[in-house]
């Protein structure tokens, strides 16, 4: 159960240092002014277009998430730390995918039931005996975080599919600087700025080893009515390539072209931001007119790097990610540095019986779910909804497996009456391609209802700037 | 750049052309009709200017007879009309939205504040006293569009994309507008180069803001073939044939050199605006004005299709 | 034995088609029980550019990039064939039996096929169930052209009673999955002596069974596959076998002529 949480800041006049001057500036600043800087932020992003659009009905397509101006800090202990844990994690993510679609040797092992792998959702069998430029799959990973102590982090999820969120974590600092040029003279704040820069990077040196010469990357959106096109743009611009839809692309006697007024381009890598069903029509979904037609056999035929890679959804599922410090030992032969939530897996029957049993304590998630869909907060569900739930996962206890809930640390937010601790998470974002990178920081997200454990956007949560400060 | 950000390029300056054009020439329709009480010929004069913008089918589609009360409203803002000031607007901003990273602020903003002041407008504002401001507001807002990318574009391929759809557009449109005069039935009472001729001519010359221009370079009463010179031959006249034509060719090469290749658009364009350049009104009043105008009017239809071929997909 | 295959597919359009995309798997596997001793896929008149999908099917991808109003495919070859009781030889798999048992939405179970694997189920050899149950698919889904398309499921083809090989070949892998048995679908050709061309194009299903591996099951004929019957893609339902997958960006109508000539080596030439 949990007790009273990690506060990041820390309690009363000791507290942590690393925020020794926030709380100086929190005090030192009347709550009039830091509801002015809040207008100021908002109507910044709300210039810029900052949107996110969410999938319930009745959802605001042009609703801004909210952000706390209040930054998030972390010192380079703690980054340091971070940082090895994630780059060690997504080496081991990265290794999994290959083993999967190459020799299984993983399985074979008997480190992971044959099944999970080769009847997951995320397994795609256009992938086998692919190789792939660089031996990527996961080239740009956002790893969820979650705090429980001083150095107490857990992973609480991993996202190697087309995680979102980098174009906030650039916004916030953006508005941070506008807005507070003074806290960033009396810290000495890591830059984020250069994550595009980096991403470029990253996407140009895995292009397929025929490419000669200078690499033609391109993004691959599925149109101005996604909710995290304001981002795919954002990024297109950044790097300063082309953001192409579907049809602005073809293939060609197996090499992808983009359509352009001076007649057909080579592509010679595509950062797609469209989920594998609908990437090809021949391969995939039939009836899909986001997608490049004949795309598959393109990438097979080793002329085009899709990055992430098709596939790589299959490390990513919450019910393989328990076996994800064991892919930590076995493909690097270390100890993880970043720990795992403990978790039962409902497709176990000892682990179903004991979560149907404590339903009132734990968190329960489909194991194909995002963005907070299809979860259940025990402690804070009704009775009812806790009965619904249990339905639910006798039903198909595969599709679930429950964690402790977590007493995430709180960070000081400010909220509708003054400053108050609210829960946060932390989503770095890892890029991998001839090496691994990671710009210092991430998205931090914070559940601004008072108590609330879930973070994420679509569920009224909001973003912080993260700081990773030195000295 | 993508076929496609090119495509909305252009796409976005014709419509926005459109709209202007559409709201010139309701406001010769207009002017005829108040010149005129007779019903027969008011019929006859709002036929012309369905015919005109080119709406026939949608139009008689929904309606028998045109009266000034349901060709505004099928030309301001009936939904079901592809090229209704308000399908225009609504496509401009639709086209603007997706290729935003390719618009100046300006640009944006322009077109942004034109499309929410568009879905504000009130039913007052369509009938025939507020229609004459409504059309005033669209001209201005065509024109203010026209300034932002004159004054803030980066003269690249972007701008010369940006320039022909306007151009090929305005081309259009001339066509049609002098063309209303074909279409309009005079009274068995008036003319030929009576009062009444004379004032059509005059809603015309206005209509495209040349009528103090005709006196300027012609300095005579109105004759037709003056007008039809003028605005298919002159030079000097902005909106003539000539001058868009001369315009095209202009842009056309711009790309042309920026890729280091030409094609048939090149071609066409050079040869249309050739004719017009060694043109000669009598010439063309021989074979009959509106024979002349269709002609253009299917050249320059065939023109912007080559352009697409070329360029837009 | 010796069989010739051509197989020539052509499209017409009405209008000229901006750009045209189909992916083909039109070359036969090798394996133990089939040698291929000459093969190519041309698209009018040129050899085109060969890959494979992740199973290991020969893919080749023909794309039109320009206005066209037509197109013509068409694979020929010669297979040397041997009769092993439809049992697969030495067939180069990619991925284990365990992944041939993953639903796919034209194989989806309903109602009526549980309880068709429920009657199956009373048998407890595995070779012995698959037998059944291809007489069974046979015997409760009439072979009736133009009543299905290929977009019928396998529980809409049992409903009907009625479909070509494709829905006979559905059916029957849904029902063995149901019983936990790994199956797929598998496209190819068959000679049946006669002079009928358009049925040549055949399909049928595969089932793994521990001791002899992957095993032929041609449920449209209630046969075990032969030395008769030319085994060429592979793939969980129809849409990942399928002889040719296709796209176009342009309105027109399409006409589709599709020819298969399939003959004992020995009667030609």
């Amino acid at each position: 159960m949990p007790g009273v949480a990690f506060d990041e800041m820390g309690e009363g006049e000791q507290g942590r240092p690393q925020y020794a001057q926030i709380r100086d500036w929190l005090r030192a600043t009347p709550m009039d002014l830091l509801a002015q800087k809040r207008r100021e932020a908002e109507f910044v992003f709300r210039r810029t277009g900052i949107t996110f659009a969410v999938y319930t009905e009745g959802g605001d397509p042009d609703r801004l998430i909210p952000f706390d101006i209040i930054p998030r800090l972390l010192d380079a202990a703690e980054w340091n730390l971070l940082s090895r844990g994630l780059e060690q994690r997504v080496k081991a993510l990265n290794a999994f995918l290959r083993d999967t679609y190459g020799a299984r040797e993983f399985v074979r092992a008997g480190k992971i039931p044959e099944a999970l792998v080769l009847q997951n959702p995320g397994f795609e069998a256009a992938m086998q005996g692919l190789s792939l430029a660089g031996g990527v799959y996961t080239h740009v990973s956002g790893i969820d975080v979650v705090r429980t102590g001083p150095g107490e982090f857990y992973v609480l999820e991993d996202n190697c599919r087309t995680p979102s969120g980098v174009s906030y974590m650039l916004e916030n600092r953006e508005v941070m600087m506008r807005l507070f040029p003074e806290l960033f003279g009396t810290h000495r704040v890591r830059p984020v700025s250069h994550y595009p820069e980096e991403l470029l990077h990253t996407l140009r040196s895995v292009a397929p080893p025929a490419c000669m010469g200078e690499p033609t990357v391109a993004l691959l959106t599925p149109g101005s009515y996604n909710s995290a096109y304001y981002e795919h743009s954002f990024l297109a611009d950044e790097m300063g390539i082309e953001l192409v839809e579907g049809p602005d692309l073809m293939v060609d006697d197996l090499v992808v072209y983009m359509r352009t007024t001076r007649g057909p381009q080579r592509v010679d890598v595509i950062y797609r931001r469209l989920d594998d069903p609908y990437l090809d029509p021949l391969s995939f979904r039939p009836d899909t007119l986001l997608g490049v037609p004949g795309l598959m056999a393109a990438y097979r035929a080793g002329t085009v790097t899709i990055a992430n890679a098709v596939g790589a959804g299959v490390a990513d599922d919450k019910a393989v990610y328990c076996y994800v410090p064991d892919m930590i030992r076995f493909f690097l032969g270390e100890e993880p540095l970043l720990a795992n939530v403990p978790t039962w897996k409902c497709a176990e029957q000892d682990d179903c019986r004991y979560v149907l049993d404590h339903l009132a304590e734990v968190v329960v998630k489909d194991v194909h779910g995002s963005g907070g869909y299809g979860m259940l907060v025990g402690p804070h569900a009704s009775k009812a909804e806790r009965e619904t739930f249990a339905e639910k996962i006798k039903a198909r206890p595969d599709r679930y497996i429950a964690q402790p809930t977590l007493s995430l640390s709180t960070c000081p937010t400010f909220v509708e009456n003054g400053v108050a601790p609210r829960h946060v998470d932390l989503r770095p974002f890892v890029l991998y391609g001839k090496e691994v990178r990671i710009v210092p920081g991430g998205l931090t997200r914070v559940a601004l209802r008072q108590g609330s454990l879930v973070v994420n956007s679509s569920q009224g949560g909001g973003t912080k700037d993260t700081w990773v400060v030195d000295g | 750049m993508l076929s496609r950000t090119a495509d909305s390029l252009f796409w976005l300056a014709r419509y926005m052309e459109r709209a202007e054009n559409v709201a010139r020439l309701l406001d010769v329709g207009l002017r005829m009709a108040s010149l005129s009480s007779n019903p027969e010929t008011d019929a006859s004069e709002w036929h012309s200017t369905i015919v005109s913008a080119g709406c026939e089918k949608t139009f008689y589609a929904k309606h028998e007879t045109p009266n000034a009360t349901n060709v505004v409203s099928h030309l301001v803002r009936d939904p079901d009309n592809p090229s209704s000031i308000i399908s225009c607007l609504a496509t401009v901003r639709q086209n603007a939205r997706a290729v935003r990273t390719a618009l100046t602020t300006d640009m944006w903003e322009g077109v942004n504040s034109t499309w929410i002041e568009a879905r504000q407008l009130k039913d007052e504002n369509f009938s025939s006293e507020g229609v004459r401001t409504l059309l005033e507001w669209v001209k201005e807002r065509s024109q203010r569009f026209g300034g932002a990318v004159s004054h803030t574009m980066l003269r690249s391929d972007a701008y010369w994309f940006v320039r022909l759809g306007t151009f090929v557009e305005r081309a259009d449109n001339t066509a049609r507008i002098l063309d209303v005069k074909y279409h309009v039935l005079l009274p068995r009472s008036e003319n030929i180069g009576g009062i009444l001729d004379y004032y059509q001519w005059t809603a015309i010359l206005r209509s495209v803001s040349a009528l103090r221009a005709y006196h300027w370079v012609y300095r005579d009463r109105l004759q037709p073939w003056h007008v039809a010179d003028l605005l298919i031959l002159r030079a000097e006249m902005p909106r003539s044939l000539v001058s868009c034509m001369g315009e095209i060719v202009t842009y056309l090469d711009r790309i042309g050199d920026a890729y280091g290749k030409r094609g048939e658009a090149h071609r066409l364009a050079g040869g249309i605006h050739a004719q017009l350049r060694y043109g000669k009104i009598d010439r063309i009043f021989q074979g009959g004005l509106h024979e002349f105008l269709t002609g253009f009017i299917d050249q320059n239809i065939v023109l912007g299709a080559e352009i697409r071929r070329q360029y837009l997909t | 034995m010796r069989i010739r295959i051509r197989h020539t597919t052509s499209y017409a359009y009405d209008r000229p088609v901006d750009y045209a995309a189909q992916l083909l798997r039109m070359t036969p596997s090798e394996h133990a029980s089939q040698r291929i001793r000459s093969w190519r896929v041309t698209a009018d008149g040129k050899a085109l550019a060969r890959t494979d999908d992740g199973y290991g099917n020969v893919m080749h991808l023909f794309t039109v990039a320009r206005p066209h109003q037509g197109a013509t495919i068409v694979a020929e070859g010669e297979v040397e064939t041997t009769d092993t009781q439809g049992v697969l030889r030495d067939s180069i798999e990619r991925l284990p039996p365990r992944y041939w048992v993953r639903t796919t939405a034209p194989t989806a179970p309903d109602d009526e096929l549980r309880s068709l694997a429920r009657e199956i189920e009373t048998f407890s050899d595995p070779i012995v169930r698959l037998h059944r149950l291809m007489e069974t698919v046979r015997a409760r889904v009439d072979y009736v052209v133009g009543v299905t398309t290929v977009m019928t499921t396998a529980a809409e083809a049992l409903a009907k009673g009625s479909g070509v090989c494709q829905d006979h070949a559905h059916v029957f892998i849904a029902v063995a999955r149901l019983l936990g048995l790994p199956a797929r679908y598998v496209s190819g050709y068959l000679w049946q002596g006669g002079s009928e061309t358009a049925s040549a194009s055949h399909a049928w299903a595969e089932a793994h069974v521990p001791e002899f591996g992957w095993v032929g099951f041609d449920p449209a004929n209630n046969i075990c596959p032969t030395e008769k019957y030319v085994r060429v893609a592979i793939g969980l339902d129809y849409g990942e076998a399928a002889p040719v997958r296709g796209i176009r960006r342009g309105v027109a109508d399409e006409a589709l002529t599709v020819a298969v000539d399939v003959q004992p080596a020995q009667a030609q030439q």
